[in-house]
């Protein structure tokens, strides 16, 4: 039962083989004895996962069970849920237990019946490429101990890799859904900006942040994204769009498939690896049918450097409401008001964050805002009009989700530069607000390695058709790290 | 100090009279209990969201409509960064760049009597913004206590171009600009809860040089507070000038017991708000259809008021502007003359202008509060206007009226026996009588002296009890003195 998926999850649930309360009973054992070594959760209630699973199987036994519930998910720690602690994995939220759902939290639990095991680890305010940045401690890559699984929605991927979930959520600002799939052998999507409610999940970079499921194969992810969209009143960015089944294109054959291969994903860069991973699976993607044509990014070499702009300008801004004045941490001793700030503030945030608020508060100071911030919004257009224009002669776009795999724990964290490179593949879909995936599509150096699919607005569905069909004729996605019994 | 010129400009805040807040559902009600109108949203807890209000739109696009101004089809919510206490979020929601209303004027009416005169204010933009929460002082020892009832309450932030030229102009505007988001039902106007505050940019300078630095008086919240904080302000900055020394941009405030105004920071200090774009807003985007739908609920306003009333009722524009003063006060004119008829238009303005409000002043009495009514004041007009009684019995009928001794005029002209005496017999006797009476006056009159004559009609006046028709004693009088 641990590896099994989310869908024969819901299967053996249904039809009664076992129920809720034993399955998230075989999960929270195994998370009790495998979360030292991984760090994936930052808590655990027990009690609290239990009485969700009973109440699962009290619909379950009532009949009034949806598709997934009673099935087990991790939660990351940047999702508000009534009575849990919520952290952001930061030592400034270390004591805030937050008194309301978010709408992905409502959704997943109270409305679908999915039962929380409990908070993932995560960088600082979802703020690394690594998970170094945790208030409470790396994460560790269950391929390899040693080394990162990613970031910042490293607990997330730690846990499903290490089956102590057998899917979680995300959400990801800049890769942090899609880079953590690729470094520990996941599929993770990234929806469409707008589709799934940032209300209660704690904002990085607002125009960029958005929520999507991580999971073992394309099609839990369709199962779980069906439980997580929707229009939201409380969310202004929220799109009001008619409901969908996500699963409802999985089979769909891909011939007449066009893939758009973007030179700049294939220039230098990139591992050797990596790369040729990547192209053994265009190459089987040809088999399926599909047809690949090449396609231009021209300004995707300025999706970084944008990118480190807008997203510390929001960071510094949303930030400011973590003052020590109504929760979260106080610094125990100070003086005045301001000295009360300062103090909090610098006691509270890790370095990263730091450096993201000091960028931030710079490019949107006076004198500096016009060559900075509006420049990098000019450049957002650019590279959203990149892809606008990549999709009128292709249905998806492939490349490498990161230019590595899975690095040593300290290797990038003293120069943040490198750090803020693992995503150079992944920056510009957020800016654009697109939808893209990873999935697994081989091995280099005993690491996976992952590849990402971007689609068109609302492209969801096709996304992961694309991954599915995929996934049916190769079994990266189902190959398993080694000693964790 | 003539040879200076006062410039001033006003932002005024103005509190939008509506049910919940602007960016959440929380209730707006002023006097609750501490942190008990604060929900989610105003605590700023971690993931928590902002939702446009429409009903606080609704507001903007009436003010924009009734000050003629540029109702933005699209405009920007900001955001202006700042840590205090009572901001919870860490920055106020507000609109920078692109501002929901955009110019506009308003004509005032600046003092009174033959001294009045119109003058136009030029308003820059309104926007809409979100207040903050308050700090409290008091009762916390060595501590402060923050009370998020009023953070997130919406506001119209109205601006000023620097336009007025003395704290006479500066008060015409605020009453002017009070009267009308009452008029329009955009704000309650309660000054004392600070649904209406003023902040007022004051400089001086030269005749035909440019502005001087101007210094910025926070916070104003009585017309009083605000045209004594701008006489102080200008003498401070003019003694301040003709010393030497220099003006400094700088904030300052108000203390209504000293009179006079302190620094508060200087623009050394001041904050650098990092405003930008929030991201977590759609741009506020107005339709037609909306603008449409808000026109049409928009009562008549004031400036049309007053040209109604100047050209269906003939009255002067002074007249116009003081009746169309407050939407009381036009409401009260109009019930008047709805009784007394359009004939008797220009008498129903003396008696609401004049005898109604000194009588109100007196008491210190608001025309809401008027014991007399626009019904019994119109049916008093109507004997003025047949000679049932003469003016100044009237103003006796009127006291009456509001001493309540009786329910209308034409009850208390005959409960007391006002009515005019017109039959000239009568008359003509008294005038006799006071003739023969009073031979010293008549002589003096007949030697010229013209004040003679009104002692003689004085005399008569008395005789009747105030009662005679004064046109017949002076023509009876001016008849029987020439013959």
């Amino acid at each position: 039962m641990i590896y099994a998926s989310v869908k024969e999850l819901s299967q053996a649930l249904a039809a009664k083989q076992i129920s809720s309360v034993e399955l998230t009973g075989l999960f929270l054992d195994r998370i009790e004895r495998l979360n030292p070594e991984i760090n994936a959760f930052v808590t655990v209630d027990r009690q609290k996962s239990l009485k969700m699973a009973a109440d699962a199987d009290a619909r379950i036994a009532a009949g009034q069970a949806g598709p997934l519930t009673g099935v087990p998910i991790a939660q990351k720690d940047i999702f508000c849920a009534e009575g849990w602690l919520t952290t952001c994995g930061s030592k400034m939220l270390s004591n805030f237990v937050s008194p309301y759902d978010a709408t992905v939290i409502r959704k997943m639990h109270a409305e679908a019946g999915l039962v929380s095991l409990g908070k993932t680890n995560m960088d600082e305010f979802a703020m690394g490429s690594s998970n170094e940045t945790s208030f409470f401690g790396p994460v560790r890559n269950p391929w390899d101990r040693e080394r990162v699984p990613g970031g910042s929605s490293g607990g997330s991927a730690a846990a499903i890799a290490a089956r102590l979930a057998p899917a979680a959520t995300g959400t990801d600002t800049g890769g942090s859904i899609r880079q953590p799939a690729a470094l520990c052998n996941l599929t993770g999507l990234k929806p469409t900006y707008g589709l799934v409610s940032r209300y209660g999940m704690i904002a990085f970079a607002s125009s960029l942040d958005q929520g999507g499921p991580m999971a073992a194969s394309a099609e839990d992810c369709a199962l779980l994204l069906n439980t997580m969209v929707g229009f939201d009143e409380r969310d202004s960015t929220s799109l009001d769009r008619p409901a969908e089944d996500y699963a409802r294109d999985l089979e769909k054959p891909l011939a007449g498939l066009r893939i758009g291969l973007p030179k700049e994903f294939f220039g230098e860069g990139c591992d050797a690896e990596v790369m040729a991973a990547v192209q053994a699976a265009i190459q089987e993607y040809e088999k399926l049918g599909a047809t690949c044509v090449e396609v231009s990014l021209p300004n995707s070499h300025l999706s970084v450097p944008a990118y480190y702009v807008i997203a510390p300008a929001e960071a510094s801004s949303n930030l400011s409401r973590f003052d020590g004045v109504r929760y979260g941490y106080r610094a125990p001793e100070y003086g005045n008001l301001d000295d009360m700030y300062m103090k909090t503030r610098a006691q509270a945030f890790g370095a990263e964050v730091k450096r993201r608020i000091l960028i931030g508060a710079y490019v949107l100071s006076h004198g500096y805002y016009d060559a900075y911030y509006l420049q990098a919004q000019r450049i957002r257009r650019l590279i959203a009009n990149d892809f606008v224009e990549a999709f009128k002669a292709c249905d998806v776009i492939l490349g490498p989700t990161s230019p590595s795999t899975a690095f040593k724990i300290g290797e990038k964290a003293a120069d943040p530069v490198q750090m803020y490179l693992s995503d150079i593949y992944t920056i510009a879909v957020n800016l654009a607000g697109l939808p893209g995936m990873s999935l697994p599509c081989g091995f280099a150096g005993g690491l996976p390695v992952g590849m990402q699919l971007i689609g068109n607005y609302f492209d969801e569905a096709r996304l992961l058709n694309v991954a599915h069909r995929y996934q049916m004729a190769t079994d990266w996605h189902q190959r398993r790290p080694d000693g964790l019994a | 100090m003539s040879q200076w010129e006062v410039v001033i400009g006003i932002e005024t805040h103005a509190q939008l009279s509506t049910v919940s807040k602007i960016f959440s559902g929380a209730s707006t009600a002023f006097g609750a209990e501490p942190n008990t109108q604060a929900c989610a949203v105003d605590l700023a807890l971690p993931g928590v969201l902002p939702v446009l209000n429409k009903k606080a739109v609704d507001c903007a696009i009436r003010f924009g409509l009734a000050i003629g101004a540029h109702v933005s089809p699209k405009s920007i919510f900001a955001r202006k960064n700042y840590f205090y206490p009572d901001l919870p979020k860490g920055y106020q929601i507000s609109q920078f760049e692109l501002p929901v209303v955009q110019g506009g004027a308003i004509t005032v009416q600046v003092g009174s009597g033959e001294k009045a005169y119109e003058k136009t204010i030029n308003l820059t933009r309104a926007h809409l913004e979100e207040d903050a929460g308050k700090s409290l002082h008091e009762d916390f020892h060595g501590k402060s206590g923050i009370d998020l009832n009023r953070a997130g309450t919406p506001l119209l932030e109205i601006v000023t171009e620097p336009d007025m030229r003395s704290s006479d102009e500066a008060v015409a505007y605020a009453k002017a600009l009070h009267a009308l988001v009452r008029w329009i039902g955009i704000c309650d106007g309660n000054m004392q809860e600070g649904s209406f505050r003023c902040d007022a940019n004051v400089s001086v300078r030269r005749p035909g040089q440019p502005f001087g630095t101007r210094r910025e008086i926070k916070n104003l919240n009585s017309f009083r507070y605000l045209k004594d904080a701008i006489d102080y302000e200008v003498r401070w900055q003019i003694e301040t000038l003709e010393d030497g020394g220099k003006i400094q941009q700088a904030t300052v405030l108000f203390d209504p017991d000293t009179g006079e105004t302190r620094t508060m920071r200087t623009k050394e200090d001041a904050h650098d708000y990092r405003y930008f774009p929030d991201p977590d807003l759609l741009p506020l985007v107005i339709s037609s259809d909306w603008m449409a739908r808000v026109q049409g609920e928009l009562p008549e306003l004031p400036a049309q008021k007053r040209q109604r009333f100047m050209s269906d009722l003939g009255l002067s524009a002074y007249d116009a502007s003081t009746l169309t003063a407050s939407q009381e006060i036009a409401d009260f004119y109009e019930s008047t003359v709805t009784v007394a008829g359009a004939d008797n238009a220009k008498p129903c303005a003396n008696w609401v202008m004049v005898d109604l409000a000194a009588r109100l002043n007196k008491e210190g009495k608001d025309i809401a509060e008027s014991p007399v009514t626009p019904e019994q004041l119109g049916g008093l007009v109507l004997r003025i206007a047949d000679n049932t009684i003469s003016n100044n019995i009237a103003k006796k009928v009127f006291e009456a009226l509001w001493n309540g001794e009786g329910a209308t005029a034409d009850e208390i002209i005959d409960k007391q026996g006002l009515k005019q005496i017109t039959d000239s017999g009568a008359i003509e006797a008294l005038v006799d009588e006071v003739l023969a009476a009073n031979a010293a006056n008549v002589a003096e009159y007949r030697a010229g002296k013209e004040k003679a004559f009104n002692a003689l009609v004085g005399q008569v006046m008395k005789a009747a009890k105030g009662k005679a028709n004064p046109q017949q004693v002076n023509e009876l009088l001016r008849k029987k003195l020439s013959a």
